[in-house]
């Protein structure tokens, strides 16, 4: 019940004496009306704006965050006073509900922003009046289309493929965003180009050419140079049932793509060829025949792959189809009311052109489009009086719905053109929001670099310009490290890493495992790497076990008897890599696993200092401290 | 004869001024707007001292009351229609409209359609302050429609159905046969001691004074407001 309702309840109950002398039982007691009568004002601070309303008012509403005991949470002992640490200008608006039972929506907020006051106070959009009400769903509707232009846009297809696309995902990217490839922007223009040609070639073919030698009569091109424009058409025929059938052959959906405009165009373009070639070529039949040629025209239509003006105007007037049809139905009837009134005019004349009602339909529509050829024209005063009229007519009707379709197209394309200007500031967007989520990654990285470099120092110089919530979030990622065993690393070093790993076998600089066995290595195939380096791991991870629980860092500086670089922390970690990707090899399992722990003992303290270094900047000291490892492994 | 040529005269002046408005244009649609802002006039109750005086509530009572009844209507006038309204989101069971309009009546003591502010205070006053006899009264008077002094069948039955018209269709036990006049019946045999066929305002008093129920559901109502 609204809450003004409740202002009129007691004097409702209070009338209800008026029932007592016809009731034939006793009434029930009332409840207990335990509140005082006595109001109280209330003060409400929204940012430093004062508020200050009856508590009556604010409770008219109990199932609202201020008529609810909620607001209790923000009640402040000191200053007496409900703070909300919220927009005061939009606080007036809820209050003013509270007040007056009616929610209005101020026409220069942001909808989002006032969306999100609402949720707060916990009001429900619903009950904005029907003052509002219009302009609040036209806004939320303009914002949520535009939401959905940018997720689009962001899902764009300029994006790099995903790693592992197959051949007709590939196929169907081409084909949709002609851009992102070289082979597809050739494909296109060339398409384009045949259209073009084939379209011309058509039109062309009926224009006149001299007369062969020997007769008097114009032919046309077509009928001249047969075989020239049989071999056009067949190419150009040849080139879109290719096209028509790559875009089959790598469509996500079949039937979705065979259902789309598009194809129906593509299909339609090409059929009558296939069927002027099955046809024999029987007198009955070609006139069959020549309709069919009639569609090659359609193929003008494919452009509108090319052009996105045609597909605006395509879809314009697809959503303006309900005016379309308005015009459609009302100058039908105007035309057969017309006709039959011009008709019956004209019907005494002699050798009157308006022989039917059908004939007079021709008449009212050149008429009413004020087109007037003047092969059908009335004679009698009343024809002419009611053609003056169907001509003023005319002109109404048709001016009717055209500034509908019109401020159609331009609401559409002006909805395209933001979305293309979106689209091209796309890429700096999703750079700078990219480098700001690195810079937050960087971040912790730059602490863990830090903390290696000054680890032994003051740690005063870590602390340079942390906030507290830095630190405390660093921290919580230490965590995380710590308990899966595993290192945060930049995007970078981790690409850098699987990519050497995979050809690491090959390369002498390689650093993985693989590379000590030498030379016979290199010629092996791809899957005997792998099997020599679990060999290889294997004797790695006996040694290592076999070496001290706790030499850490002599893993990542092992060096093998050879020349063979040594076996530093990064190529480790491209093991990991690799046990991401493919092989779940127990052995480097237990290789890994040792790392973290710290060094029991290690006498040597040019190790390199603690777990937590960055791979990167180890690559760069490779050349540490392998002489000691050696000796510690020659040792066992 | 006579009305057919009057409405052939009114249809011509009809025609006669839309011709007009075709050739003169559509501004003389200003003068229907003048006429709406002449209605919303705004009533302002006598001062809070008078009013304190004139009824048995205390100043804060008269100044909530007084704030609840401003914010609901700003004009300062309540009209039927809204009074209707108000009941039926009380009783949406039913039909509560000819009740309201009979309890508009009664509170409408100036009988000009609309209740100001003084009217409600009075008419609450007296239902819930008011003494024993005044409370009759007031109810005598809401059964009295036509303010002649009497009670009669007529009227009693019109109250009775006005009631269990807002009961609505969905009671338990279900309405069967004519319970209103029934219920009329019983009405009047207790209250029509002369058996004259009406009730008057002794009667009536004499009557409810009688009855123990009553008398004490009256007490009931004391603490509403």
């Amino acid at each position: 019940m609204a809450a003004g309702v409740a202002t009129w309840l007691p004097f409702a109950r209070a009338a209800a004496v008026g029932w007592l002398p016809l009731a034939k039982k006793t009434m029930p007691k009332p409840p207990i009306d335990n509140s005082s009568r006595s109001d109280e004002i209330l003060y409400v601070n929204v940012s430093g704006v004062r508020f200050q309303t009856w508590k009556n008012t604010l409770d008219r509403y109990p199932d609202t965050l201020l008529g609810s005991s909620e607001k209790e949470f923000f009640y402040n002992e000191d200053t007496q006073e409900y703070f909300f640490d919220r927009d005061h200008e939009m606080f007036r608006h809820i209050l003013n509900f509270y007040r007056t039972g009616k929610l209005h929506y101020p026409r220069h907020e942001c909808i989002q922003a006032f969306d999100e006051e609402l949720a707060f106070y916990g009001i429900v959009p619903e009950i904005i009046g029907d003052c509002c009400m219009e302009e609040y769903r036209d806004r939320k509707k303009e914002n949520q289309e535009r939401l959905a232009e940018d997720t689009e846009a962001n899902e764009a297809s300029d994006a790099p493929l995903p790693p592992h696309s197959t051949l007709r995902e590939r196929l169907w990217r081409a084909f949709e965003n002609p851009h992102t490839s070289t082979m597809a922007l050739v494909f296109y223009y060339v398409t384009g180009f045949f259209i073009a040609v084939s379209v011309i070639a058509n039109v062309v073919e009926t224009v006149p050419c001299r007369p062969p030698k020997g007769s008097v009569k114009d032919l046309p091109c077509g009928e001249k140079y047969q075989l020239a424009f049989f071999c056009m058409d067949t190419a150009c025929v040849l080139i879109f049932t290719f096209e028509y059938l790559m875009r089959l052959f790598a469509a996500p959906s079949r039937c979705k793509f065979m259902r789309s405009v598009m194809s129906v165009i593509d299909v339609v373009a090409i059929m009558p060829y296939y069927i002027g070639l099955v046809m024999p070529e029987n007198e009955d039949v070609s006139g069959a025949f020549v309709t069919l040629r009639v569609f090659r025209v359609f193929r003008i239509f494919k452009f509108s792959r090319h052009s996105q003006g045609l597909r605006i105007l395509g879809y314009t007037l697809k959503s303006c189809a309900s005016e379309l049809g308005f015009l459609l139905f009302s100058l039908t009837m105007a035309i057969i009311i017309f006709a039959t009134v011009m008709f019956y005019a004209e019907k005494g004349t002699k050798g009157s052109t308006f022989t039917s009602i059908p004939a007079s339909f021709w008449y009212t529509i050149v008429t009413m489009t004020t087109l007037g050829y003047g092969d059908m024209v009335p004679n009698t005063i009343a024809g002419k009086i009611f053609g003056s009229i169907c001509s003023l007519s005319g002109v109404l009707v048709i001016a009717l719905p055209v500034p509908v379709i019109v401020s159609n197209f331009s609401r559409i394309y002006h909805q395209n053109q933001r979305a293309d200007k979106m689209r091209a500031q796309q890429k700096v967007r999703l750079a700078r929001i990219r480098m700001a989520k690195k810079g937050t990654t960087n971040a912790f990285l730059q602490y863990k670099e830090d903390r290696v470099d000054r680890d032994g120092d003051s740690t005063a110089l870590c602390v340079k310009n942390r906030s507290a919530f830095e630190h405390q979030h660093h921290h919580l990622l230490h965590c995380l490290e710590k308990t899966t065993n595993h290192e945060f690393t930049d995007e970078m070093t981790y690409s850098e890493l699987c990519m050497t790993e995979s050809v690491g076998f090959r390369t002498s600089r390689s650093t993985s495992l693989s590379s000590q066995q030498g030379a016979h290595n290199h010629s092996s195939t791809g899957c005997c790497p792998r099997r020599a380096r679990r060999r290889t791991a294997m004797r790695l991870a006996n040694s290592t076990v076999s070496v001290s629980r706790g030499s850490v860092q002599e893993l990542d500086t092992l060096h093998h008897k050879g020349g063979a670089p040594p076996q530093t922390r990064s190529s480790l970690n491209a093991q990991m890599c690799d046990l991401k990707l493919n092989c779940g090899d127990p052995d480097f399992s237990a290789a890994i696993i040792s790392i973290p722990t710290p060094p029991a003992n290690t006498p040597d303290e040019n190790l390199p200092p603690s777990p937590a270094v960055v791979p990167g900047i180890l690559r760069n000291s490779r050349a540490t401290v392998f002489t000691h490892d050696t000796v510690k492994i020659s040792s066992l | 004869m006579a009305g057919c040529t009057s409405r052939c005269k009114q249809g011509v002046i009809k025609l006669i001024q839309s011709l007009q408005r075709l050739v003169s244009g559509t501004l003389t649609k200003d003068k229907i707007d003048d006429e709406l802002e002449m209605t919303m006039v705004c009533h302002r109750p006598e001062g809070l001292d008078q009013l304190e005086a004139q009824t048995n509530f205390t100043k804060p009572e008269l100044q909530i009351l007084y704030r609840g009844f401003k914010n609901e209507c700003p004009s300062g006038v309540v009209n039927e229609e809204t009074f209707k309204h108000i009941y039926a989101q009380f009783f949406p069971h039913g039909d509560a409209s000819m009740y309201a309009h009979y309890l508009f009546n009664a509170f409408d003591t100036t009988k000009n359609g609309s209740i100001k502010f003084r009217d409600f205070v009075m008419g609450l006053s007296t239902l819930l302050r008011g003494t024993l006899r005044e409370k009759l009264e007031w109810t005598f008077h809401l059964y009295d429609i036509n303010r002649d002094g009497y009670i009669n069948r007529e009227e009693m039955t019109e109250i009775v159905r006005a009631i269990y018209d807002m009961m609505g269709k969905y009671t338990y036990p279900a309405l069967k046969g004519d319970v209103p006049q029934q219920h009329v019946d019983a009405f009047f045999q207790k209250m029509d001691k002369n058996k004259d066929g009406v009730v008057t305002l002794d009667e009536f008093i004499i009557a409810c004074q009688e009855d123990e129920t009553m008398m004490r559901s009256m007490q009931l109502f004391e603490n509403v407001m």
